[in-house]
């Protein structure tokens, strides 16, 4: 590889690699936005993961495995909120949960279909077709970055999308403006009239979908390589830090899943780096793997520390309501 | 027949074991203000919340301009016309006043425009109101606020409009701008419900009054028929005497006292702006001022609650400047705050009463474990002597009405013994009887020679209650007028600014006081006597 080719891989590598991220954090906007705190994202974008690659490979179509992970994820997200909006039970304790049962259900499906014969996604040729990088004319015809930022596959675009027309239901539309009201203050919400329980319930599930394909997306990142570790491998704890990180916006939330995957690939991609530009990021070759992988961790806790620091008031998009449940009558 | 906005009949509501509603009939005439009256506790908030569809009736019907109709949610009073603007505002702070309408319009499109501010500004001054539609509630003050929350009962075509104590927060200029806009709402052919403690507002803006008592219908009364002393009867159950006793005790030198104080607020911005003034055992010092103006800064500063940012506050010739919250405290300066939403400070909600008596003296038990016995010991006799109404000492503190959770921490505060009593807003929301019994156990303890620093909002009460008078406006001392020398007008100027009467001369300032750390009588030979003198000379003046 020559030079230029070594920083193209590596722009690739930030956004192949950590799409995901988006998936889950723009999810989890949606969720927390309606007052509700999931802390299942691991657990939603595993059961996404395995139900969308398995139903995927079987029917040998790259939309419905996306379907299915939105179904999938959306059924964690009605598990949720029938158990926190309908029964009252405690978000923080019900999210872990959910992340515990998301990750038993991928290693007993997942191990399942492994003891029956597991679908090589090699073998499924319209999900690895569908999954191939795709070219944005002429702007993928930039020198180095063309090919790093504007080739990349169906669900990387997919996932842009998702999270700017997210923004823009957020910030532009009278039904954001109602989801917003109730992750602020439910009691204001419900005594104009908003139905606040229907509207959780569908941001939940909505989000909890979000996340879902993320997941899916993730299995075909792997290849579809069923070992012992599970594919989301901390991507949704990661992401539950980046809503933070994104003030609650998913148009930040981009760029806040680009920082961190920049760091990211510093630990996949960083000794081609070095190879590459010995005298510029030679000192990379010499970090132990170890802080890498503590790497994005270590700057999700800066993260957390530095936007906790300077809030003006009014600029927080964290809801006020979140992790509260609402019950009408409580006095 | 005459034709009724409202008819409630025979509703029952019951919480767990506790009747809130029991058997109450409740009539509304068309273009009529009815005032509702009752002690807190008596159930009125719970029937209001009936007819906004946060509670459903256990039994008994409702009918609205003649048609029964069964309430299930807001949203279904919405659409009878119903509005209610509730005691703590329904609003959400992050959002714009427009946006706090727009949320709750039925068919709003999907896309959000810019115009809906222009639109939202129109249909305001159609209703007569001056409203900035892009003001964020965060920056509003209460006034502002529950106009906001008129205007939006208004725009969603309430013919039925319930106010929950819209007074309890407002000044006295504030409360004759609510009563003109809602004379005005009356004539044009609104029926409006109010509840509100202060007789002397029921008298001047009802039409009738409807009286509860512990849960339970008395009668309906017409304002023009009756009188403040029959409400109050009514009301209680019993006579009442509607006199504030101000007893005259042989006043100490300055138990505390606060020179050039100044605090910022949580913003950053000053709150308290060189602040002076005296408290002598023995006498009551108001703290007079619109809702903000550095009240809840100046309690938090004595308490040791909120560092200050420079100035000096001496106890007893001691700096206490600096001083953690415990030292204060066991220097003898309670300080109990009532904030708006009344349970924000002091009181643990979800602990019992006895739990919350505990918090206080826990430290005085021997040994690691906590005294239950006499912890409940004193909640029973704080029940007892402020008539709490509660199930048992045993019940978590929200549970009980407003009014009574209020009455649990004067009354633990004056458990300790302390020398000094901060109080802010002790009666906020109370009813008649409670209140006389709040004013009663502040008399008592100034008859101890206790210093009270009392920050209030009722005018008329502070000046038959206090013996001198502070107000505040923007943070700056505008002066210190003698009660009995005062005039509701005269204070009324200062707080907003238009009469300072510490222009003319240095005011608050004692000159006996005996604290040690620094020197300032060299120059100020006068006695307090005379300090005072001059004091009450230049509110004369203004009179």
């Amino acid at each position: 590889m020559n030079k230029a080719e070594v920083i193209t891989s590596f722009i690739h590598n930030i956004i192949v690699f950590n799409i995901p991220l988006l998936y889950g954090t723009v999810g989890e906007i949606m969720v927390e936005k309606s007052g509700s705190l999931n802390l299942g994202v691991e657990g939603t974008m595993a059961v996404g993961a395995i139900f969308g690659y398995i139903v995927g490979c079987y029917a040998n179509s790259l939309g419905v495995g996306i379907l299915t992970a939105f179904l999938a994820g959306a059924l964690c997200g009605l598990l949720f909120a029938l158990l926190t909006v309908s029964l009252q039970a405690n978000q923080n304790i019900t999210g872990l949960t959910l992340t515990t049962f998301g990750l038993g259900v991928y290693f007993f499906v997942g191990n399942g279909v492994k003891a029956t014969g597991w679908p090589v996604m090699g073998d499924y040729s319209s999900i690895q077709n569908g999954f191939a990088d795709i070219d944005i004319p002429l702007l993928s015809d930039i020198p180095i970055i063309g090919k790093g930022l504007f080739s990349h596959n169906l669900l990387v675009y997919l996932g842009i999308i998702i999270a700017i027309a997210a923004w823009w239901y957020l910030k532009h539309t009278a039904p954001g403006l109602r989801l917003r009201s109730i992750g602020e203050n439910p009691a204001a919400a419900d005594s104009v009239g908003i139905n606040v329980k229907l509207m959780k319930y569908l941001h939940i599930c909505l989000g909890c979908g979000i996340m879902g394909i993320g997941g899916y997306y993730m299995s075909l990142n792997m290849s579809g390589s069923f070992n012992s570790s599970c594919w989301i491998n901390g991507y949704g704890w990661i992401a539950v830090a980046l809503v933070i990180f994104a003030n609650w916006n998913p148009a930040l939330a981009i760029i806040g899943t680009f920082v961190f995957g920049f760091f990211n690939t510093l630990r996949v991609s960083g000794g081609s780096l070095a190879a590459a530009f010995p005298e510029v990021f030679g000192w990379l070759a010499h970090i132990p793997t170890q802080l890498y992988q503590a790497l994005p961790f270590i700057i999700t806790a800066i993260v957390l520390v530095v936007t906790s620091i300077k809030n003006k008031r009014g600029s927080s998009g964290l809801p006020a309501a979140l992790g509260l449940n609402y019950y009408r009558e409580e006095r | 027949m005459e034709q009724y906005a409202i008819q409630m009949k025979g509703i029952t509501k019951t919480f767990g074991s506790v009747v809130a509603n029991s058997n109450i009939n409740l009539t509304l005439k068309q273009g009529e203000i009815l005032a509702l009256l009752g002690e807190n506790g008596s159930g009125k908030t719970t029937l209001m919340n009936m007819l906004s569809g946060i509670y459903k009736p256990d039994s008994g019907s409702i009918s609205i301009f003649g048609k029964e109709v069964s309430i299930n949610s807001p949203e279904d009073s919405k659409k009878l016309g119903i509005g209610m603007v509730h005691q703590h505002f329904k609003l959400v702070d992050v959002f714009s006043a427009a946006d706090n309408i727009w949320m709750g319009k039925e068919k709003p499109g999907l896309v959000l425009k810019k115009s809906r501010y222009a639109r939202i500004r129109e249909i305001a001054s159609k209703f007569g109101f001056d409203l900035d539609p892009e003001k964020k509630v965060y920056n509003m003050a209460v006034s502002e606020k529950q106009t906001l929350e008129i205007i939006k009962v208004l725009y969603y075509g309430a013919k039925i409009i319930i106010l929950d104590e819209p007074t309890a927060v407002l000044t006295v200029q504030e409360i004759k701008k609510l009563f003109d806009v809602l004379r005005k709402m009356k004539q044009e052919g609104h029926s409006i419900i109010i509840i509100t403690h202060k007789l002397n507002e029921v008298m001047e803006i009802s039409d009738r009054v409807a009286i509860l008592r512990k849960g339970e219908y008395i009668t309906t009364v017409e304002t023009s028929k009756t009188n403040e002393n029959a409400l109050t009867e009514q009301m209680v159950g019993r006579k009442v005497d509607l006199n504030i006793d101000r007893p005259t005790v042989d006043k100490t030198s300055p138990l505390l006292e606060v020179r050039d104080l100044s605090i910022l607020n949580d913003e950053g911005s000053v709150a308290i702006d060189k602040v002076n003034f005296y408290i002598r055992g023995g006498e009551i010092l108001g703290v007079a001022g619109i809702a903000g103006c550095g009240q809840k800064e100046l309690c938090e500063a004595i308490a040791g609650l909120r560092p200050i940012q420079s100035g000096q506050m001496i106890h007893k010739g001691d700096n206490i400047v600096g001083l953690s919250p415990k030292a204060i405290t066991e220097k003898g300066i309670s300080m109990s705050f009532i904030p708006e939403d009344r349970l924000g400070m002091g009181l643990a909600p979800s602990m019992s009463i006895t739990d919350n008596m505990l918090l206080k003296n826990y430290r005085d038990a021997k040994g690691p474990f906590i005294d239950r016995k006499r912890g409940r010991a004193e909640a029973e006799q704080v029940i007892k002597s402020l008539e709490v109404v509660t199930p048992s000492t045993e019940t978590p503190v929200r549970r009980l009405s407003g009014g009574n959770v209020q009455k649990v921490l004067p009354g633990r505060e004056i458990k300790s013994g302390p020398n000094v009593i901060i109080t802010a807003y002790p009666v906020r929301g109370l009813d008649i009887n409670s209140s006389y019994t709040i004013y009663d156990i502040l008399n008592k303890q100034k008859l101890n020679g206790v210093g009270i620093l009392f920050v209030g909002e009722d005018l008329d009460v502070m000046l038959s209650l206090c013996d001198k008078i502070m107000v505040l406006c923007h943070g700056k001392l505008m002066g210190v007028v003698h009660a009995h020398k005062a005039t509701k007008e005269m204070l009324g100027l200062m707080m907003t600014g238009s009469l300072d009467l510490t222009k003319e001369k240095s005011h608050g300032i004692a000159k006996d006081t005996l604290f040690k750390d620094v020197l300032v009588s060299a120059d100020a030979p006068e006695t307090a006597a005379q300090a005072e003198e001059e004091i009450s000379n230049s509110g004369d003046k203004e009179e």
